[in-house]
């Protein structure tokens, strides 16, 4: 079975959060339109690791009762391990930009919105960000507008930040103050990451991200396809040819 | 007998309106009301995130100010009408947080002033808002100067909230299922106006099942049957958002022209209807 590119980017995710040297994940919460960090946790749990998963944007069996409200709420008391980030500008230090490029709010192109990131980041022990695109406008040296800090003064509250960066070229680690490259995905190279990354990072000496084991395949393929398609069923469409 | 157009009829040009996200109530029908009726200069709430509702009512100039998390259509993707709006500078965009505008609407659901809320410190969210101020936590071990610096929110109470449920009855008690969310809107609000699928013989809170997802009339100022009013998003377990509308929708509205087009063609009265 040859992986697809969105089944190792899957993969990827999926051994991030079963690192173990990574606070543990017992309570994952996933947000809106994140199919790959859904279909990653789906493979843990199918995998049989023990992990509570939930799933804002799941139309039947969403688990709670006080809609977002309530994520933020576990996430404010420390019941939520791992969410995952993303955004439409991603810095060298972590820094998240949901909000937009140019002058405030987003004069040159306005994104969607901080969601709730200014918040999330800061509550769960950590995160791992997802950002498919891997281009220098995205992966940028400085935000414009800073959503969501990667990094906080001491003093301030928080309970993590970056575990990790996975783009549609490669891993990226994150130790708290910069980026390191962790692992190139099949036909990446060091120098070619380096052109379309805007911030600098350490190493270009890294393995290749390796792919999903045919075990694992036949998971995604199969049982994780089936929990994914009422929420994502043109994801689910585009990866799996599923009716 | 309350209609849609009673119910727009009712919120004042300039009112800081309250909505929901997409996938919890939102009430569009009354949104397209408030276009038929000229609404101008209508101050949004997204709660905590707004969308086509939202995305609808800037187009059609019916908004001065938007005050939100993320202005989104989902799977449809950016919400065109507004993305022109703040590019051209025509709307005023207060940008917060989602669990902020939680917190904000809690604090007037209490009756306090203000309440605190984690994370948020160094965000440019905060920079950018006069409104929300930052203290030393004073119950910190070694008092104010232990530097534990948080987040305090004011209270904010909506002039109106307006959301689409399930059903109501008599008494004005209206059924929102698991979206009990929509409670902390309803309490904070100083006006409710809800728009149902149906009305419901007896009382929701006589029925020990539907209580619980039941907001008591004593929060809601009206109520006004508007079948399929989340259209074309979609009602809990009721129907399916309409996705290809959405997406056709959100094609159209990359243009002013064909913004015109898509409230000529489902929003404004047709002549038929304006001569009845």
């Amino acid at each position: 079975m040859i992986a697809s590119h969105e089944e190792r980017l899957i993969g990827a995710v999926a051994r991030l959060i079963l690192d173990p040297a990574a606070p543990p994940a017992r309570h994952i919460a996933v947000g809106a339109a994140s199919p790959i960090p859904a279909a990653a946790c789906w493979l843990v749990r199918k995998l049989g690791h023990k992990v509570r998963l939930s799933l804002l944007h799941r139309p039947r069996g969403n688990p709670f009762t006080e809609g977002s409200r309530e994520l933020f709420d576990l996430a404010g008391q420390g019941r939520i391990d791992l969410f995952f980030l993303g955004g439409g500008q991603i810095d060298g230090q972590a820094n998240l930009n949901l909000i937009g490029t140019g002058d405030w709010p987003g004069r040159d192109a306005r994104f969607p919105g901080s969601f709730g990131s200014a918040f999330m980041y800061f509550m769960t022990p950590r995160t791992i960000l997802f950002r498919e695109e891997h281009s220098p406008r995205v992966l940028v040296e400085r935000v414009d507008i800073v959503s969501a800090p990667g990094i906080s003064p001491p003093g301030v509250f928080r309970r993590g930040t970056a575990q990790a960066l996975v783009t549609g070229r490669c891993v990226f680690g994150f130790d708290g103050a910069g980026f390191s490259l962790v692992s190139l995905h099949p036909g990446e190279t060091a120098a070619g990451v380096r052109d379309n990354t805007g911030f600098d990072y350490a190493g270009d000496d890294a393995p290749i991200t390796p792919d999903p084991t045919p075990g694992e395949l036949a998971v995604l393929r199969g049982p994780v396809c089936d929990e994914m398609r009422e929420t994502y069923p043109d994801f689910c469409r585009r990866v799996w040819n599923a009716p | 007998m309350e209609t849609p157009e009673t119910l727009a009829a009712s919120i004042p040009d300039g009112a800081l309106l309250a909505l929901p996200p997409d996938n919890s109530l939102a009430p569009c029908e009354l949104a397209r009301a408030l276009v038929r009726r000229g609404a101008r200069g209508l101050r949004l709430l997204g709660v905590p995130v707004s969308g086509f509702a939202t995305d609808l009512l800037i187009g059609a100039g019916c908004v001065a100010s938007v005050q939100t998390s993320a202005v989104t259509l989902g799977e449809a993707g950016t919400a065109p009408r507004f993305a022109d709006a703040v590019r051209r500078g025509a709307i005023a965009v207060i940008d917060a947080t989602c669990p902020a505008i939680h917190t904000m609407l809690q604090a007037a659901e209490k009756g306090v002033p203000f309440m605190p809320l984690r994370g948020v410190l160094g965000s440019d969210v905060l920079a950018h808002r006069a409104d929300w101020k930052v203290i030393d936590n004073p119950f910190a071990q070694g008092g104010a100067d232990g530097g534990d610096p948080i987040l305090l929110l004011p209270a904010l109470s909506p002039d109106v909230a307006a959301f689409h449920a399930v059903c109501a009855d008599a008494d004005g008690n209206v059924w929102v299922g698991r979206r009990r969310e929509l409670a902390t809107l309803a309490h904070a609000a100083r006006r409710a106006v809800v728009t149902v699928e149906r009305m419901v013989a007896g009382s929701l809170l006589d029925d020990e099942r539907m209580a619980a997802g039941t907001i008591s009339g004593t929060y809601i100022d009206a109520v006004a049957v508007a079948a399929r009013g989340a259209w074309p998003l979609g009602l809990l377990d009721e129907y399916a958002a309409d996705a290809a509308h959405i997406s056709d929708y959100a094609k159209a509205a990359r243009t002013d022209a064909g913004f015109a087009c898509y409230l000529e063609r489902h929003v404004l009265p047709s002549r038929s209807q304006a001569a009845e």
